[in-house]
């Protein structure tokens, strides 16, 4: 699929296909396309080439009746903030044409994935960040959804409501339901997604588990040196005369996939330290870009 | 395009519903308040120097041009403000559209209850007359109906205006060069068959016009076939500004 804005490109010839019950991750620096293609797959956005089919039916003609599978949590809130998280949800039970009869349930299930039963009658402009995305993401799950698109689900978010928030999307994808998660969380992309799409400039530049993707591309263990800028120029030389791949951060060089190189020449280019490659290199040897996270 | 399906409107009409258990106190003051100073101020303080006017006491006269204020007031400044703010500032139509909701239905769904809200609104200042000489008719049963086509229309004038501006400040264009006439050359205050007479041809094309004179005929047993071209002016009125708000929206929303 592809997807212009004027003459620039968000989302270029991009191919994707997402196996029932697994996780997707979408893997990818700001302005790589991720939301770009969460709104393609909504409808959202339109298409200037190609096709998408979510659960068997055509976006472009079907739309309504795939969104009414989906369930989705947008990377903006957009949720009515002077209304309470029950109000919320009773809406969005409406919006989702959940049967009347188990709308009151589907709101308690969906309070309780939150971890907010306690605070249902509170307006959501009172409630803390961390509960707001709490409260998106149990909004959700609110029509029990075949697939559920969740779009930089905790972006923004301090490192310990991350690590509650990943708790709750775990929850979901061990539930069997199909996930399409797009952040540039390296780790949030290593714990959560059982495949991995990295996404750059509109294309998905790499694709399989994380650990294929390391073994593909960076092997599996990294040795780290840190020094001035021109002792770093001369590591990545020598590195690259004996067939490495090197990346740099800031004050320090990673040589990387150097598990069957001897010892004695690694030490000899400086002092060094081991440690197990990961998504990041793969990310920024790939695409030259940093992550953030 | 998804056809339209009239299942998506009790869902955007819940949210209409929160919002308004929550907030109608002020909405029903504001709504009914602006209406009746009208009435007050020029229906009683013009009346007190002109007796009659096209053959009925000023202050009736006003009185039932003031539903035309109301009307107006409470349909088009809501599409306006409101689906602004949805918009832009909150996102919520965002929200919406991810669900099995389509543009065209939450506009349709939003406008219509706006219209009924209004019919309520509009009814009242013609009620207040009442004390001041307006004899009760049974065509007056009508009034809340000609408020709802009429206020139906103006929503969706407000919604498309709210889609053509890129600042909530760019408003204030649209109220002091179309909304204000559109109330002044409608024959709320003064009978517009004094005017010259390119006033009358304009007020042909101006939906509050059509309002008041449906809502005269009502209250002063005139109703008759000439009634039916204002009616059918409103059901125009509203399928042009419904088309092109829906037209405004879905180009804003769907990227």
């Amino acid at each position: 699929m592809t997807k212009r804005f004027g003459d620039f490109v968000a989302v270029n010839d991009l191919s994707l296909d997402v196996q029932p019950g697994t996780c997707l991750g979408l893997l990818g620096p700001n302005g790589a396309g991720k939301t770009t293609l969460m709104r393609m797959i909504t409808g959202q956005t339109g298409l200037n080439g190609g096709s998408i089919s979510v659960l068997d039916f055509d976006i472009a003609t079907q739309s309504r009746e795939a969104r009414a599978v989906l369930g989705v949590c947008p990377q903006q809130d957009n949720m009515d903030d002077q209304q309470t998280a029950r109000e919320n949800l009773a809406l969005w039970a409406a919006l989702c044409r959940v049967p009347r009869a188990q709308r009151k349930s589907a709101i308690a299930k969906a309070l309780a994935t939150a971890q907010l039963t306690e605070r249902a009658g509170e307006r959501v402009t009172n409630l803390s960040g961390g509960m707001r995305r709490r409260l998106l993401l149990g909004r959700a799950f609110i029509n029990s959804p075949k697939l559920v698109l969740l779009d930089e689900p905790t972006v923004g978010l301090d490192p310990q409501v991350r690590s509650d928030l990943w708790l709750i999307i775990d929850a979901m994808r061990r539930s069997g339901v199909t996930v399409v998660m797009s952040t540039h969380y390296i780790e949030e992309a290593e714990r959560l997604a059982d495949d991995i799409a990295i996404v750059n400039h509109g294309r998905v530049i790499a694709r399989g588990t994380p650990h294929q993707l390391r073994e593909r591309y960076v092997g599996v263990e990294a040795v780290e040196y840190f020094g001035p800028p021109e002792v770093l120029d001369e590591i990545a030389s020598k590195a690259t005369d004996a067939g490495l791949k090197s990346r740099r951060a800031g004050l320090s060089i990673s040589v990387l996939g150097v598990e069957n190189t001897s010892v004695e020449l690694l030490n000899s280019w400086g002092r060094l330290s081991r440690r197990p490659t990961n998504l990041e290199d793969v990310f920024v040897l790939l695409t030259g870009e940093s992550l953030d996270g | 395009m998804a056809r339209f399906d009239v299942r998506s409107l009790p869902a955007v009409w819940t949210r209409e519903l929160i919002i308004f258990k929550r907030y109608w106190p002020g909405t029903t003051f504001t709504a009914v308040l602006e209406p009746l100073v009208f009435l007050f101020a020029i229906g009683l303080g013009v009346g007190a120097f002109i007796d009659e006017i096209a053959g009925v006491k000023y202050v009736v006269f006003v009185g039932t041009g003031a539903v035309a204020t109301a009307v107006l007031f409470s349909s088009v400044f809501p599409g306006m403000y409101n689906t602004f703010i949805a918009r832009v500032f909150q996102k919520v139509y965002d929200g919406i559209l991810s669900t099995p909701t389509t543009t065209a239905e939450l506009m349709v769904g939003e406008a219509s209850w706006v219209a009924a809200r209004t019919a309520v609104y509009g009814s009242v200042p013609m009620i207040a007359t009442i004390p001041f000489g307006l004899t009760p008719r049974w065509g007056m049963l009508l009034v809340p109906f000609i408020c709802f086509i009429s206020a139906l229309g103006l929503t969706f004038l407000g919604q498309y205006i709210s889609g053509l501006v890129k600042v909530i400040d760019s408003f204030s264009y649209f109220q002091s060069a179309l909304l204000t006439p559109l109330l002044f050359v409608s024959g709320t205050y003064f009978p517009i068959d004094g005017l010259p007479k390119w006033f009358g041809t304009i007020s042909n094309v101006n939906p509050v016009y059509h309002c008041i004179e449906l809502v005269r005929d009502a209250c002063f047993g005139t109703l008759s076939r000439a009634s039916l071209w204002h009616v059918l002016a409103l059901v125009v009125f509203a399928a042009i500004t419904g088309t092109l708000s829906i037209r405004v929206m879905t180009k804003r929303l769907i990227t």
